[in-house]
């Protein structure tokens, strides 16, 4: 246990110095793309004098070092600074985009995981069967298409023919839990259909994989059924693969969902990263992509923990 | 406002509405469109809107906006001096009455009394003042800075009277003030009390905003006008994605949408539940040209590229039938005085050639710069042109730009460019804005002396026949010698599902000139 909770150390530390360096490739980025704030907002109607006038006010007029230490200041004191556009404190704006993305990640996650993990041990159970067949053509199906177009496929169906599901996720805060989740039930349709083949072929490889090692032949000489041979002796092996796709998954819910937020229109934080880059927002774009690296730090940190705890081999090495 | 002023200065819109019933029984004031019969406007309900703008950096200050979702949001919330009402016409809003100085030079706007801010404030001059002062100034950051600079000085006489004194003549200034950055909010002490708080002495006050998402209003209960202002509350949402918008609008999401896809319009319009509706403005599209750079600094270069191009073809591939030809020239059709008897510029290979040899050349190569930034289908239509133009031995070059900063790096500084323009609701406000000699945004770097002298002259002039005369010229001298081409004149098309009532639609701007919330109803 110390083990871990060294690594798990470790890992955090060198997290801190990844976003360190995230934090600056994306200031310098965001420095390297023509125009800046000023221009950007004042778009057509710009004249020599406003842009000016605005970049004195928003200190825009400093070298990008100054402004790069600055913010990274008041980082490390907790503070990420206001938006160029609103003047509001960026922690606030990003507040509730955070929870809607996180929100519809769980919700995805939730309708997906099971299914992929049900999915793919059914199929390893019945590998080669018209049964096993029919999900892995649905499931590669609808991991081919772009995410936009299974989306409008669904608002078709079930927005446009059938009203049952709105086509936009219009939501607010004053909404109670249920309707939320009604609300987002679309989107989130969207992402289980493109994130289930994944997962789902990954379980049943890696069940597959292993029920030809010697110990499941073992089990099957015993004459135990194929169904708890696969349930109580592979799955239990597989789980370290299985755990990383799904964590690569989870990780996409919350930083890839971008054109899904758009044609729901959610207010996601994908879309306000896109908003903020276009107009060179900068402390909200420094925020957002901390975020969704930190995201990744995390998530793969979970997976290798998990990965340790289910394999006795890596808990109690010699 | 007399009578007698509004003939003195040209303000009614008479000739616009030649073609409408409506011509004869024009009044000033608030009424809406007489002459032509409606139910009266029912109270309540909630308008949801789909708008194809917003952005996470939207604020509710008015000197920055540049799109329709705040334009939308802030014509609901804040009022204006005067307003251009929905058949074209000017009409007092804040402002009670104005009168001109003979020389057009002093303008003495009086203000209604009893009218209230949001916050419970009364509106007096020092508001107006203040208001105005904030696009003005060394730290200004304002997009209405410019249409601003002819006014040398304004100031208070006692609590209801601003006066404006220009630097030159400028007979339609009170056209300026009904432009949608020029918000009245209140002051204390001579200073906005805070331009990003959205208050203002609209019909609606904010309720909830979240940019770049929705915006949800109140109807104000102490709105002074009386015949606006009739639904309970409205949220506008920014739907940026035009499916989206579409499916929100056929699914009961919203109420109305704004730029409808124009390729499947007719599949919408066949739908029991929703409506079309398109009026036909000032909105124009441009192919712009350097004047100071080779080989556009040759007219006869400019003008080959002006008949190698087919106007109707673009119209009908490009706006697919929503939308006029243009001639060259930015002043539309509902603008009053727009000089219908000149001639159409017209695809003629042969007359391109021809210029072309008048140049000197045998044959041009140019590179034409264009992004969808500029406008919808601007990268189709530069290749529709270079087709047209390769009959007439001219090799166009299309380059496409990113959409990603077109405006700060391609606009105003390639030398052959699409751009998009609203329009202006008065000659002397698109002239002056984009074709004087000098001013930031003339994109063409046009210097024309005649015209220059022209646009001063008319600008200073209250005889609506003598100015008739003078931009009928100014028309022809952009035609003929410009450094725009101006191929088409694009429709503001909107879905708005039938639930929806409305009198006659201004075509100013998109939305009922961006008014939809405050004039329109359920029925």
């Amino acid at each position: 246990m110390a083990k871990i909770l060294k690594m798990v150390t470790q890992r955090l530390a060198l997290g801190l110095l990844t976003l360190f360096v995230v934090s600056m490739i994306i200031f310098l980025g965001v420095e390297l793309l023509p125009g800046d704030f000023a221009q950007e907002i004042l778009g057509q109607s710009a004249t020599p004098e406003t842009v000016a006038a605005f970049r004195r006010e928003l200190g825009l007029d400093l070298p990008w070092y100054t402004r790069y230490l600055d913010w990274l200041g008041g980082v490390m004191q907790g503070d990420f600074g206001k938006s160029l556009a609103s003047r509001r404190d960026v922690s606030e704006l990003i507040g509730t985009r955070l929870l809607n993305t996180l929100f519809l990640a769980a919700v995805a996650a939730v309708i997906s995981v099971p299914i992929a993990l049900a999915l793919g041990v059914l199929a390893a159970l019945y590998r080669n069967t018209i049964f096993d067949r029919t999900i892995n053509v649905f499931t590669l199906t609808s991991i081919s298409f772009p995410d936009f177009f299974v989306a409008y496929i669904l608002i078709l169906f079930l927005s446009v023919k059938v009203n049952i599901f709105p086509s936009i996720s219009n939501v607010s805060s004053d909404l109670g839990f249920w309707e939320h989740v009604y609300r987002v039930i679309l989107p989130a349709l969207t992402l289980t259909l493109v994130i289930v083949a994944h997962m789902m072929r990954m379980t049943r490889a890696s069940i597959i994989n292993l029920l030809a090692s010697p110990y499941i032949e073992m089990a099957m000489l015993k004459g135990i059924s194929r169904s708890r041979i696969v349930t109580h002796h592979a799955l239990p092996n597989a789980l370290a693969p299985i755990i990383n796709v799904i964590v690569i998954n989870l990780a996409f819910l919350v930083v890839g969902v971008v054109v899904v937020e758009v044609v729901f229109v959610y207010p996601g934080l994908g879309q306000l990263l896109v908003d903020s880059v276009s107009k060179r927002d900068i402390p909200v774009v420094q925020a957002s992509c901390l975020i969704f690296a930190a995201t990744f730090i995390l998530l793969n940190l979970t997976a290798d923990v998990l990965s340790i705890l289910t394999n006795p081999r890596l808990l109690h090495p010699k | 406002m007399s009578e007698e002023t509004r003939k003195l200065t040209g303000f009614t819109r008479r000739e616009v509405l030649a073609s409408g019933a409506a011509a004869g029984a024009m009044a000033a004031g608030l009424s809406i469109a007489p002459g032509i019969a409606r139910a009266a406007p029912k109270k309540g309900g909630t308008l949801r809107l789909g708008i194809g703008h917003g952005s996470t950096t939207d604020t509710h200050d008015p000197a920055t906006w540049t799109d329709l979702y705040m334009q939308v949001v802030g014509n609901a919330s804040y009022n204006y001096l005067t307003e251009v009402s929905n058949s074209g016409e000017l009409v007092p809003e804040l402002a009670q009455s104005w009168d001109v100085s003979p020389d057009a030079k002093v303008w003495t706007f009086k203000l209604r009394k009893g009218v209230e801010f949001h916050n419970g404030k009364t509106l007096d001059s020092g508001d107006v003042i203040a208001s105005i002062n904030h696009h003005l100034g060394e730290d200004s950051k304002s997009a209405a800075k410019a249409i601003l600079d002819p006014i040398a000085e304004v100031k208070a006489d006692g609590k209801d009277t601003v006066v404006f004194t220009m630097k030159t003549g400028n007979a339609d200034f009170p056209f300026i003030l009904s432009d949608y950055h020029i918000g009245i909010m209140p002051a204390k002490d001579g200073k906005l009390i805070d331009p990003m708080s959205g208050v203002g002495c609209g019909g609606y006050t904010i309720e909830n905003f979240e940019p770049g998402v929705r915006t949800t209003l109140k109807r104000n209960p102490n709105y002074w006008k009386t015949d606006r202002a009739h639904f309970d509350s409205a949220e506008v949402l920014s739907i940026t994605d035009v499916t989206a918008r579409t499916n929100a609008l056929t699914t009961g999401e919203v109420d109305a949408m704004d730029k409808v896809d124009l390729k499947t319009a007719h599949l919408l319009a066949r739908s029991k539940k929703v409506r079309l509706e398109e009026v036909s403005g000032t909105q124009h599209f441009t192919f712009a040209m350097r004047t100071d750079t080779a080989p556009f600094d040759n007219n006869h270069v400019r003008l080959a590229l002006k008949y190698a191009l087919d106007r109707e073809a673009l119209v009908k591939t490009i706006l697919l039938g929503h939308g006029v030809v243009g001639n060259d020239h930015p002043i539309g059709r509902s603008n009053q005085y727009h000089a219908d008897d000149l001639p159409q510029h017209a695809y003629d290979p042969d007359k391109a050639k021809f210029h072309l040899k008048k140049a000197g050349l045998s044959s041009l190569k140019v590179d034409l710069s264009a992004a969808d930034a500029a406008f919808a289908g601007a990268v189709d239509a530069a290749v529709l042109y270079k087709e047209h133009a390769a009959k007439a031995g001219i090799d166009i070059n299309v380059v496409r730009e990113p959409n990603d900063g077109y405006w700060s790096n391609v606009w105003l500084k390639k030398p052959f460019c699409a751009v998009y323009w609203g329009g202006r609701p008065t000659e002397d406000w698109m002239f002056s804005t984009a074709y004087a000699e000098g001013v930031p945004w003339n994109d063409t770097f046009w210097k024309h002396d005649r015209f220059n002298e022209l646009l001063v002259a008319a600008r200073g002039e209250l005889d609506s026949s003598k100015r008739r005369g003078m931009y009928f010229e100014m028309q022809k001298i952009v035609n003929e010698e410009g450094g725009v081409i101006i191929p088409m004149f694009a429709n503001y098309v909107m879905g708005l599902s039938n639930k929806v009532a409305h009198d006659k639609m201004g075509a100013n701007w998109a939305m009922d000139g961006f008014r939809a919330i405050e004039r329109w109803w359920f029925a």
